[in-house]
């Protein structure tokens, strides 16, 4: 490549830059800036720069939990989103034939119904008196008591449920790319199905696995409908706690703090993750 | 690095020049972040005598309104009192239902009344304790006495003198309600006060308690023996730590706002912390529904009318307060909506819409009733964080 096309190059970024510092570094900074200010600020009196930087070991020591649960509620339905989405892009990659367009769009047919609406549909399907919960009871499974509705399992059922399209599409990406006479090589080299298909297919389909995976665990971790909608006071997620520190008690700062802890442990869990899994092509 | 550039010719891969560039950019924005103001957030206190617009009612016959959903008789009927009212005055009114929630609102105009911006809108309708703050904060535009005499006459003795606008200077009650418990008498036995709702083993995680702090802290307090209208730090300390026993046991299902409802007529709880319209409302399918009058006390509030700073059509806005506090029209509005009629008058002209509305002590509350009523202390600044930040760590919002 010669210099001279360079130039080039970076004109045509420009649009993009620009889109991110006026999107993205602009409002990073003010977030920033606010989680520095002085906690005894108020919107009677305004807040001041004070370079608190204790607000972020308070923050850490009051919503740990929320944070940790956070985490592990989007690890768990991105985990439930890769198996379940692995079995469907490989079907419909491989094995749908002729559905194939058709069933590309039931995966995104959900997104034509607002992400309320399928959320609060969850909560009339899994409700005390519905028809699930009364079967698993008669069928003893369930205690007399039990219900779905208000436990973690409602939350990460809801979160593996709102988020499988971004798992299903990367997949389905990667796994319909792979060549399929490498498959059927390692079927001559007397590899069985299955050696075949830890040794070709998931190790090519591994872009689609680690794109898939972000996208999914990314939001649902920073998410908190499902938490608010289908959990209770006690599955309460980080995003949950920001809103109403922001909204209700008023205390920028905190909430503040508690974003910025929250995107940088993301980004550095998400950079391990991608160093780790070579695939740095994706940055 | 590894080996990846030592291919090259010289020079620095695209790649690395862009990581460079991002180094660079991001110490940049660091050492600018030192220099550069800081978005800093100015306090929000206005002054509403200076912070004011002409009044162009009389050549504008226009009215900007903004309430909460389902809380007007409805609109197109040409005998209701909003086509009458714009009948009779020739003023027309935009009415929107935009007001969901106290906090989310004031999140939603807090940077343009703080700024002595306008929000476009010449009334909204918004409870005590966030119309009590907007007051405080300047935010809102003195009535004129001389254009409400309606107002000054016939609002009901309980809802005079609240604390933070004794003399009813800045705001006009829209409905009232009281908050108590509502239990489904078909699935659960009778729930005679707030410390059975938190404290019974069969509503065990079958009860929500209302996410407004106020409403629900209130009754916290009485249990442990203070004063919503007048208490002290270590009564709140008290109050919370209650709270929070009952959260950990696994007691309270959901702190909720109108959607306790839906739960309540599904059947996934049995009983609730509750206000009087809805139980109305949901008496109506289902006659199992009971209100009761917790053994603690009831939360008398009210959505009120006010006019924010530099409302353009105030005298309308005046015009229309003096218009509901009719008491006609006010028990036209409370056939409907089923709140409580904060207009004395309003019971006698019910009689003659509906006798059996006008015998309903939850519109129409008795003596004895409002004699158990109490308020929740106005809140300063600091308090307002402090408490507001307790309860959010407790109910997880």
């Amino acid at each position: 490549m010669t210099r001279r096309t360079g130039g080039l190059g970076y004109l045509l970024l420009a649009p993009a830059a620009l889109w991110l510092v006026l999107f993205f570094v602009v409002p990073f900074y003010s977030l920033v800036a606010t989680s520095l200010f002085d906690p005894a600020g108020s919107d009677f009196r305004g807040y001041e720069m004070t370079y608190h930087w204790q607000n972020y070991t308070d923050a850490v020591q009051e919503y740990w939990r929320p944070m940790l649960r956070s985490l592990w509620y989007g690890a768990l339905a991105t985990f439930f989103c890769l198996i379940l989405g692995y079995v469907l892009a490989y079907a419909i990659a491989f094995k749908a034939g002729r559905w194939k367009n058709l069933m590309l769009v039931l995966v995104i047919a959900p997104f034509f119904t607002s992400f309320l609406v399928r959320t609060l549909s969850w909560k009339l399907i899994l409700a005390d008196d519905g028809w699930i919960v009364d079967t698993l009871q008669t069928l003893h499974l369930l205690g007399e008591d039990g219900r779905l509705l208000v436990t973690p399992f409602a939350v990460v059922m809801g979160l593996t449920y709102n988020f499988l399209p971004f798992m299903v599409l990367p997949l389905y990406a990667s796994i319909d790319k792979i060549d399929h006479r490498l498959i059927e090589a390692a079927g001559d080299l007397y590899a069985n199905p299955v050696v075949g298909f830890f040794k070709v297919t998931w190790p090519l389909s591994l872009p689609g696995v680690i794109s898939g995976t972000l996208l999914t665990f990314i939001p649902a971790s920073g998410d908190y409908i499902n938490a608010q909608l289908l959990g209770g006071p006690n599955q309460r997620m980080v995003g949950g706690v920001i809103q109403s520190l922001f909204t209700d008690a008023n205390d920028y700062p905190t909430a503040a703090a508690l974003s910025v802890i929250m995107m940088v442990g993301i980004v550095a869990m998400v950079l391990v993750y991608v160093r780790r899994a070579g695939t740095e092509e994706l940055l | 690095m590894p080996s990846e550039s030592s291919g090259r010719r010289g020079g620095v891969s695209r790649r690395t020049l862009l990581k460079g560039g991002g180094v660079v950019a991001f110490g940049g924005l660091s050492l600018a972040a030192l220099q550069l103001p800081f978005f800093e957030v100015q306090g929000a206190q206005q002054d509403p005598k200076l912070c004011t617009a002409p009044d162009v009612s009389a050549e504008e016959m226009q009215l900007i309104i903004s309430n909460w959903p389902g809380y007007i008789d409805p609109r197109k009927n040409p005998n209701g009192t909003f086509q009458t009212f714009q009948t009779q005055t020739g003023i027309t009114v935009a009415y929107s239902d935009d007001v969901n929630d106290n906090a989310e609102f004031y999140a939603k105009v807090r940077n343009q009344l703080g700024a002595c911006e306008p929000i476009d809108r010449d009334m909204i309708m918004l409870t005590d304790w966030m119309a009590a703050r907007m007051i405080g904060l300047g935010w809102i535009q003195p009535l004129d006495k001389a254009n409400v005499p309606n107002l000054h006459a016939n609002l009901i003795e309980p809802l005079r003198g609240r604390q933070w606008d004794l003399d009813l200077e800045f705001h006009a009650p829209w409905q009232s309600g009281l908050t108590g418990i509502a239990y489904n008498a078909g699935k659960t036995g009778e729930v005679r006060s707030f410390e059975e709702l938190i404290t019974r083993e069969d509503l065990k995680g079958r009860i929500t308690l209302l996410s407004e702090m106020r409403d629900t802290m209130a009754f916290m307090l009485r249990i442990v023996g203070a004063n919503p209208d007048k208490f002290t730090d270590a009564e709140w300390e008290n109050a919370i730590d209650r709270l929070q026993q009952v959260v950990s046991a696994g007691q309270v299902r959901a702190f909720t706002g109108n959607e306790y409802m839906q739960d309540l007529a599904a059947g996934n709880i049995v009983a609730c912390e509750a206000w009087s319209g809805d139980v109305i409302q949901l008496q109506l399918d289902n006659p199992d529904i009971k209100f009761v009058v917790p053994e603690e006390g009831l939360s008398l509030w009210s959505d009120n009318m006010i006019v924010p700073n530099l409302a353009t059509h105030q005298a309308n806005a005046e015009q229309w307060i003096n218009y509901y506090y009719d008491p006609a029209v006010a028990a036209k509005l409370a056939a409907w909506v089923n709140y409580i009629c904060p207009v004395e008058g309003a019971r006698e002209e019910m009689e003659k819409i509906d006798p059996s509305l006008a015998e309903n002590p939850l519109i129409f509350p008795d003596e004895e009733m409002l004699a158990s009523t109490f308020d929740f202390m106005p809140l300063d600044d600091q308090q307002q964080v402090r408490y507001e930040g307790d309860w959010s760590d407790v109910t997880g919002g």
